[in-house]
């Protein structure tokens, strides 16, 4: 026991916290906004995957580090444009095209980078995002450590939540994507483009799926190999499920998420006997957990997974 | 121009929908050998050679196909129904796992056909249960079995690394993590001498038989095809929605960790946490060209297999990344459900 109070004391912890957190909150944000539109975009895994890539090829290349996240982003635009061609114009099963753009980004970031980049011994790297000074607060006790000596895309995710909850609930375009969720058919009658509001709610999501991988290559770490986003997508689409489609509650589930792994990550160096591998299951089987818990009260939008074809019902 | 349905599925749309998939995806994956500065035609030659071109690579790509089938079955069967079962992967493994962990030493009392048989049978069971539960989950709580699935996969592949380097380690691998291997008696005989291709081949080409009488003779085909085109009228019509889907599921999830038994008791002999090249994924790819027929499910595997083992041959030949497999696979797979849709609508002005 005292060994967990030890780890939840340590601002170290609190930091890790965040961090984890970030690509969380990133992919739960871009998912949510794709659902809330009507479309369930599962192509998130493999979005993240060509964010991640793309995003540190630039920079290997020479580009700067925002414009890295500029290019990933635009890898994610692409894609979720591919997705939305499929699943709103083609109207075909939002389920297998999202595993088709899964199965392609993947594949497609993991051949561009063996295409383009010289792998050693060791993967090459550039010099990541890092950690943030802020004058005043970086040196307070504990907080400083914990939440002000981030890098800068964890305060961006962070301030994403807010402009996310902000336009989902107080402007008429949120207003006009959640009722493109629930009825596109009131959409219509209300002279606005359903079909056109949820190709740009898949895209909008996509890039900010991208941009939640690019900060694993781009923040946490320095190098690209295939297979690191290691299912952080799918958790996503959980923790989406968990949020209850809310910006702030997907925030929080990121949050606690991100808690629970930092936790489990420091456990395993702290007790001996237990095969490692059984910590590392642990945010998948949390993932499925949570599903459980809320699945009673899940509220899903009314018309996620229907597409929308004019004049048929 | 607007889309309109077709008021019957074209036959000959859905016929010609895999090679015109196909074809498109040769090309647009044409534009990206070419970038490696290759010319892509040399490229498709060298696969073609790498596959098919000497009597050891056509063993090596059959027997690269066999677990395509079985995987490639299991996504056709739950596709069928609407079932969305992404965890062929995970269900591979422990139908590996539970062959070789049964098959090292605690079946050897047995006839040997009767211990294969039973060595099959508990890995179908294992894989089975793997996928009920995320079925029974859908059915009561309303949970996507997509997320649960893919969920299971990264878990079971886990316990796999765990077993392997524990309890079922095999202490006579130089500390390399793989499992105890199966009694030697219990191995698949060869199918072709000095290569290692096994009769394991007949087994799945028999399965997909058996697969297709079963959807299209029998009530539970007739039940499972009326559950994934229309619950409710199915419902109505007295198709008890429930059981079919869990049959259905403890069918796919079979089917899935019979590929992982069978390519333990042929080709490889114990399991290891890299044993699958994404086996279970590359199946859905497989049910998919198929357009969901278990006897398009074979011919898919094949060619899913061609480009696997012929990619590995080009690029050892010209440096083109091998990895340009997977995206073949992938592109065709977008460009097959975009096809698919061509056989119940057309396009019209």
């Amino acid at each position: 026991m005292t060994e967990a109070f030890d780890i939840l004391t340590n601002a170290s912890l609190w930091a890790a916290v965040l961090r984890i957190a970030t690509p969380l909150i990133f992919g739960v944000l871009g998912a949510l906004l794709c659902e809330r539109a009507g479309v369930l975009n599962l192509g998130i895994e493999g979005i993240m995957t060509m964010g991640a890539m793309a995003g540190w090829l630039a920079v290997y290349w020479g580009a700067g580090l925002w414009a890295g996240l500029l290019v990933a982003a635009l890898a994610g635009l692409l894609l979720g444009l591919l997705h939305a061609l499929l699943t709103v114009i083609l109207g075909l099963s939002q389920h297998v095209s999202g595993l088709g753009i899964t199965l392609f980004g993947s594949s497609l970031a993991y051949y561009l980078y063996r295409l383009w980049v010289q792998v050693g011994d060791l993967p090459p790297s550039i010099r990541p995002f890092q950690p943030l000074s802020i004058p005043g607060l970086s040196s307070l006790p504990f907080l400083g450590e914990a939440v002000f000596s981030q890098t800068a895309p964890t305060y961006l995710a962070l301030a994403l939540v807010a402009v996310a909850a902000w336009v989902l609930n107080r402007t008429p375009l949120g207003l006009a994507l959640r009722m493109t969720g629930e009825n596109p058919h009131a959409v219509e009658a209300q002279g606005l483009n359903p079909v056109m509001i949820r190709i740009g709610a898949v895209m909008a999501g996509s890039a900010l799926m991208a941009l939640g991988g690019a900060f694993l290559t781009m923040a946490a770490f320095n190098s690209f190999f295939p297979t690191m986003v290691q299912g952080r997508g799918w958790i996503c689409i959980a923790l989406v499920v968990f949020a209850s489609w809310r910006p702030g509650k997907a925030l929080l589930g990121a949050l606690l998420f991100a808690l629970f792994d930092a936790f489990q990550l420091r456990l395993q160096t702290t007790v001996s006997g237990v095969p490692y591998q059984l910590f590392l299951m642990a945010p998948y089987v949390l993932s499925i957990l949570a599903l459980i818990l809320v699945a009673r009260r899940a509220r899903v939008p009314e018309a996620l997974m229907q597409p929308y074809r004019r004049g048929e019902r | 121009m607007r889309f309109e349905r077709r008021e019957d599925v074209s036959l000959p749309a859905l016929f010609i929908a895999p090679f015109a998939a196909i074809a498109v995806t040769l090309v647009l994956c044409a534009g990206l050998i070419a970038m490696a500065g290759v010319n892509p035609l040399t490229a498709y030659a060298e696969m073609l050679k790498g596959a098919f071109g000497s009597r050891l690579s056509v063993t090596e790509t059959l027997t690269r196909a066999v677990p395509l089938m079985l995987t490639g079955l299991a996504a056709a069967v739950a596709f069928r129904a609407r079932l969305w079962n992404i965890g062929g992967e995970g269900q591979f493994y422990i139908g590996a796992l539970v062959a070789a962990g049964l098959g090292h030493d605690l079946v050897s009392g047995l006839p040997v056909p009767l211990a294969i048989a039973v060595l099959m049978l508990a890995s179908m069971a294992a894989g089975a249960a793997l996928l009920v539960g995320p079925a029974l989950m859908r059915l009561r709580f309303g949970i996507d079995e997509v997320v649960t699935t893919l969920l299971l996969n990264f878990i079971v592949l886990l316990f796999v690394g765990l077993m392997v380097e524990g309890p079922l380690k095999d202490p006579m691998a130089f500390g390399w993590p793989q499992s105890v291997p199966v009694a030697s008696g219990l191995r698949l005989p060869d199918l072709v001498p000095r290569s290692r291709l096994h009769v394991g081949l007949i087994l799945a080409l028999v399965v997909a038989a058996l697969v297709w009488l079963l959807q299209a003779r029998t009530v539970f085909g007739a039940r499972t095809r009326a559950a994934g085109l229309n619950p409710r009228a199915a419902a109505f019509a007295g198709v008890p929605l429930t059981a079919t889907l869990v049959r259905v599921a403890a069918l796919s999830g079979g089917l899935a960790a019979l590929a992982g038994a069978v390519e333990v008791l042929g080709p490889t002999g114990y399991v290891t946490t890299t044993m699958s090249p994404g086996f279970g994924y590359a199946g859905i790819v497989v049910a998919m060209l198929a357009a969901l027929h278990p006897m398009g499910v074979v011919a898919a595997a094949i060619f899913v297999a061609t480009v696997f083992v012929g990619a590995d041959a080009m690029s050892r030949a010209t440096g083109v990344p091998s990895f340009i497999a997977d995206v073949i696979m992938s592109v065709s797979f977008l460009t097959m459900l975009t096809a698919l849709l061509f056989t119940t609508y057309r396009l019209r002005r």
